[in-house]
């Protein structure tokens, strides 16, 4: 068994908070380079040029390089041996949320209810998923989200017989439909399978994996290859301008489903792809 | 091309979609929820919180400012969320919006009737965009937080014109041009 101070979880969160949102990860840096090394459209690559620099002002002067600081997304990873100390854990999160948001000087973008609309002032409550695990590990992955692209997300129940084909049509349409108000050049996050709600939490999951890594799945692999080809010929390009390079990258993630069943949920990330993990 | 705000009719005139500009002079911004309220005032009968005409909003929920800033990092939110309210400023002589995203046909409609035009700027530049702020006060709705109404003085903002007075749309045009399939 191991314990686990939550205060340590609380600290961790506010760093994690604060240095996603000033600091875009070297990663996507790096595809963002590589989109302008391809674009061919002059206004796509003036576009390009300038998240790149509005990227570096933001990292040296320590704000947010976005001023949607959005929804604070973790996906928390418990091994079953540990034993948390101090409080509760959701507390602590919140906790590292609200320091984080009010020491970084980052937007507090949640209200209480999306009915009344009245803010909660700290940015909380976070939105957390558990997963237990075997063993002692803690690893937390946070996953800062605009609303301007999870505005333009979608989920569709396919049947079987719409297939691989319909899924990708799907993803494409989603893209097409989203156009310029995701800011791309967008992450695709691609849920397949699951019940209805599973895949919207994978296409969200899918966002957290690096920049452009492919699934390990050589047969998902090409399809994220497919399908990113097809956006990127649609022509809606950095921005909305018109260009070459309108996703950096898709990411699909699957689960098992029913033998009646095909869900595909389509999440969109804008180009500035805030994530990042740590382990306790 | 350099813009000095107020704008006048004649002032947007010339422009068409694709056009790089820089903005000078005084944005107010507003968004969602203060659009609602504007909605309300003028349903009420009440003054709005500025007089639109020859003035241009700028979609923005600024960041809140580090100690010595004017203002936190401001970039552009997702137009289409203020169409609903847009035509009612439109008609009441505002001249220009800022923001990203594509627009309803009715908002470009009353743009082109009444003389407004909507400028592009790049979404998620906001360290960069609040550079060029010199000043920022809350003129209303305080209470709203970042969404309060502000009266930003700005220099050398860049933008693009997006919808223009006589039909242009980068948007349109731009993925026409690069459309590969």
């Amino acid at each position: 068994m191991r314990e686990v101070r939550v205060e340590e979880v609380t600290a961790a969160v506010r760093d994690a908070c604060i240095e996603a949102n000033v600091s875009l990860g070297v990663d996507h840096l790096a595809a963002l380079r590589r989109a302008l090394e391809r674009e061919r459209s002059p206004q796509g690559r003036e576009v390009l040029e300038k998240l790149l620099e509005n990227a570096r002002v933001a990292r040296e002067e320590r704000v947010a390089f976005c001023q949607d600081t959005g929804y604070a997304v973790f996906f928390v990873e418990v091994g079953q041996e540990v034993h948390f100390t101090g409080g509760s854990l959701p507390e602590a999160i919140d906790e590292g949320v609200r320091r984080g948001y009010r020491e970084g000087y980052l937007r507090k973008s949640i209200v209480k209810s999306p009915v009344e609309r009245i803010n909660t002032g700290d940015n909380t409550p976070a939105t957390v998923y558990y997963e237990i695990v075997p063993g002692e590990a803690l690893r937390f992955t946070v996953l800062i989200k605009g609303a301007g692209c999870d505005n333009m997300s979608a989920l569709r129940m396919l049947t079987p017989a719409e297939g691989v084909e319909g899924m990708k049509r799907f993803v494409v349409e989603t893209v097409e439909r989203a156009g310029p108000n995701a800011s791309p050049p967008v992450t695709v996050g691609v849920g397949i399978g699951g019940p209805f709600e599973r895949a919207a939490l994978l296409a969200k999951k899918a966002l957290t994996r690096r920049s452009g890594e492919p699934n390990p799945d050589p047969a998902m692999a090409g399809l994220e290859r497919e399908i990113l080809e097809e956006i990127n010929a649609t022509g809606i390009g950095p921005a909305g301008y018109g260009g070459t390079e309108t996703a950096i990258a898709v990411h699909i993630e699957s689960a098992p489903t029913h033998i009646a069943a095909f869900p595909v949920a389509v999440n969109l990330d804008c180009h500035s792809h805030r994530t990042l993990s740590f382990e306790l | 091309m350099e813009l000095r705000i107020p704008l006048s009719r004649e002032d947007i005139e010339p422009l068409r979609s694709g056009d790089v500009v820089r903005l000078h002079g005084v944005l107010y911004t507003a968004r969602d929820a203060a659009h609602a309220r504007m909605k309300q005032a003028l349903e009420r009968g009440e003054p709005l919180p500025f007089d639109p005409e020859g003035q241009v909003i700028y979609y923005t929920g600024p960041a809140p400012a580090k100690p010595g800033h004017p203002i936190g990092p401001a970039g552009p939110t997702t137009a289409s969320r203020m169409d609903p309210y847009a035509p009612l400023l439109i008609e009441r002589g505002l001249r220009g919006m800022v923001g990203k995203g594509v627009r309803s046909r009715e908002v470009v409609e009353a743009m082109r009737r009444h003389g407004c035009v909507y400028f592009g700027a790049v979404e998620g530049t906001a360290a960069l965009l609040a550079k060029c702020v010199r000043e920022a006060e809350v003129v209303a709705y305080e209470d709203l937080g970042a969404e309060a109404v502000r009266r930003l003085l700005v220099e050398d903002f860049p933008a693009v014109v997006i919808n223009d007075l006589h039909g242009g749309d980068l948007y349109r045009e731009g993925r026409e041009r690069w459309r590969r399939r």
